[in-house]
């Protein structure tokens, strides 16, 4: 079991009396590259949003590197080691780029709620987030407020705060959601460059970025997973074809 | 690389640069007490001086709530007043030889009461931002102002508390008999508290407070619990908030519910806004104006609290940054030289908004005197002109003062628009080449 990253069991959402997720039992491999597909309404968000403790689960549970996670706060969830990005950008708009870097540092690097430590004197918070700019190529952007960056960088800074807190399980919710097709394929480089040795749940619309990026693939169809697999099996799965991909792929 | 060897190089300069408001002001307070008391023969200045010093604290302290934690209180003044109340009594137990600490340090006493306030109540309300904490914050300030007439022996009633801060020990020289070495005190307490509230800005936690701010929803994420950074935030913020409360009781030497009140919450509200809550500096300058406009203003006329309320209004609309943000504003400007360019169109602006202004202020002015005057009848003068209230020329002449005034003021302030924007315009042709 050691292998194993996250662990879902026979996890069930409802909001109200609509089942969103009904019974989804999952299981990430530390260090794969895992892709969640489905149709849209599949339930892909809200499993995303489940795992992270966005929303508590009706039931079932979740385990986290061997740890029990369900219905966890978020940030306690991050402390064991999970990050996640957002659908709908989500980033610290008044803040410069650097600086959303640097607070997404703090905790894992051990300074917590410090009062008494002067940010701009962290030789080592301040070297790492230079680190990651430059991974996320966006050093000559530094001192731009983030919120007036366009589009796809905003992407990548999130992509960046995602994986600064050197998190082992990296959740990118639709990383390349209302991308052009060149920054996609530029957003899908970035995040096999930066989640290298990592492991990764991708929620992704996508099918060419699932296809590249993904070592293995589930497949979520009104809330259950109905198969998961590696890409050309899941290619080949009749039942896949039916349920999703043949209408999109066709 | 360019970048960090630019920095080096102009490392005195940046230092200059940067912190050339604070050495400014550092030099004014030092000069001041000595220029004073050849410009003014009455205490009348040292005790503005002294008011604008803790207001200053009080605005800075606010700002950590709204501007940098995005906690909007209703409440504040609760952590001011519980901290003055507090260092209140240990100032009639040190006047009275029962409490061994220097005057100096009883601030601090304040603050501490505030911290232990912040805690507690921090903790209740900041479970959310937005308007469930606003509505906390007034419930708790409230429940503090409420249950200050009935805890007499804590809050001394409707009279108050009042003990002689002449106590028993003190650190340096001083007596504290004279306003001027309260002045001192102050100034000191002053430097202190906003130097520690800077530097809180550039910590971990004062970061995290802007990231929860921010996006509360993103933070988490980052390994932190908002409620935890906004508990922290609100503590410090009442601490500080507390040293005012400990500065004030020293300098009236008596504290009334008052000072825990709606009244005073609303104050240190209007001060930040005004100031702004975007710069560091902004709530500086709130206090200082709201405290002169207290002081001088109330003076002369009984409408002074409406023309706060104007000027509060008049920001909240046409100027949502404050003080600080209508400065800041100009920065591309003076740093490209052109502020020149913006002078006429200003000059004309303001002299028609004054044309405006003064017909509105005879409006104002005749309708107090009509209402709360003993005898409307008798003459009343408004800068230093004396008419009568029912004199049929003010009336005429202030419509007329107000029609004109709106006709030429707004040409003139779409003048300023359209010349801001072409300096602008020229500033990024010049920054382009």
């Amino acid at each position: 079991m050691s292998d194993t990253a996250l662990k879902l069991v026979d996890v069930h959402k409802s909001f109200g009396s609509s089942k969103i997720i009904n019974g989804v039992d999952l299981q990430v491999l530390k260090g794969e590259r895992h892709a969640i597909i489905g149709p849209n309404g599949a339930g892909k968000s809200t499993l995303f949003n489940l795992i992270t403790g966005f929303y508590p689960v009706s039931a079932g549970y979740i385990e986290l590197n061997g740890h029990p996670i369900t219905n966890l706060a978020p940030y306690k969830i991050h402390r064991h080691g999970l990050s996640r990005s957002f659908q709908v950008t989500n980033i610290f708009p008044k803040m410069t780029v650097f600086e959303n870097i640097r607070c997404a540092l703090l905790w894992s690097m051990g300074y917590r709620y410090s009062f008494w430590h002067m940010v701009g004197r962290l030789k080592k918070v301040n070297a790492r987030a230079e680190e990651i700019l430059e991974k996320i190529r966006m050093t000559d952007r530094r001192d731009i407020p983030a919120g007036l960056l366009t589009y796809a960088d905003q992407r990548a800074l999130e992509v960046g705060i995602t994986i600064a807190g050197d998190s082992e399980v990296i959740m990118l919710d639709e990383p390349t959601a209302g991308m052009s097709l060149a920054e996609t394929e530029y957003a899908v480089e970035l995040i096999k460059s930066v989640t290298q040795g990592k492991t990764l749940v991708v929620v992704e619309h996508d099918m060419s970025v699932v296809f590249n990026l993904a070592d293995r693939i589930s497949v979520l169809v009104y809330g259950s997973i109905i198969a998961t697999d590696a890409p050309e099996k899941i290619r080949q799965n009749q039942e896949v074809q039916e349920a999703y991909l043949g209408k999109e792929i066709a | 690389m360019i970048r960090t060897q630019e920095k080096n190089s102009g490392a005195a300069a940046g230092f200059f640069q940067q912190h050339w408001l604070w050495m400014v002001m550092v030099l004014l307070l030092c000069i001041v007490p000595f220029i004073l008391p050849r410009i003014f023969t009455s205490r009348f200045a040292l005790s503005l001086l002294n008011q604008m010093g803790i207001a200053i604290i009080f605005a800075l302290s606010y700002n950590m709530l709204l501007g940098q934690g995005g906690m909007l209180s209703f409440g504040h003044a609760a952590y001011f007043g519980m901290g003055g109340f507090i260092a209140m009594h240990a100032m009639g137990r040190m006047y009275a030889g029962t409490l061994p600490l220097p005057l100096e340090l009883l601030p601090i006493v304040g603050g501490l009461g505030g911290l232990f306030f912040g805690i507690v109540f921090g903790w209740l309300s900041t479970a959310r931002a937005g308007v469930p904490f606003a509505l906390i914050s007034l419930g708790i300030g409230e429940l503090i102002a409420a249950s200050s007439l009935m805890i007499p022996a804590f809050f001394g009633g409707e009279e108050g508390i009042s003990h002689n801060r002449m106590v028993q020990m003190t650190m340096t020289g001083f007596r504290y008999g004279r306003d001027i070495e309260v002045y001192y005190l102050i100034v000191c307490w002053m430097l202190v508290s906003m130097l520690l509230m800077y530097l809180l800005t550039k910590t971990p936690l004062g970061r995290l407070a802007n990231a929860v701010r921010d996006n509360p929803e993103r933070a988490p994420f980052l390994g932190y619990d908002t409620r935890t950074v906004r508990t922290y935030q609100f503590s410090l913020a009442a601490f500080f908030a507390g040293i005012a409360g400990g500065l004030f009781a020293i300098n009236y030497e008596i504290i009334t519910a008052e000072a825990v009140g709606a009244v005073t919450s609303a104050n240190v509200l209007i001060m930040a806004y005004i100031g702004g809550l975007g710069h560091f500096f902004g709530p500086i300058l709130g206090a200082i104006l709201v405290t002169v406009m207290q002081i001088y203003l109330a003076g002369i006329t009984h409408a002074w609290l409406l023309y706060l309320g104007l000027v509060f209004v008049a920001m909240v609309l046409w100027a949502p940054n404050g003080l600080a943000g209508l400065i800041m504003m100009h920065q591309p400007f003076w740093k490209a030289g052109l502020m020149h360019k913006l002078l006429i169109p200003y000059t004309r602006a303001l002299a028609t908004g004054l044309v405006m202004f003064a017909g509105v202020m005879i409006q104002i002015e005749i309708a107090f005197h009509l209402s709360l005057s003993i005898n409307p009848s008798l003459p009343m003068s408004v800068m230093g002109i004396s008419f009568s209230a029912y004199s049929p020329t003010a009336w005429i002449l202030s419509i007329v003062l107000i029609i004109i005034g709106f006709f030429l003021f707004r040409p003139a302030v779409r003048n300023v628009g359209r010349r801001w924007q072409d300096t602008m315009a020229s500033i990024g042709k010049g920054g382009a080449q």
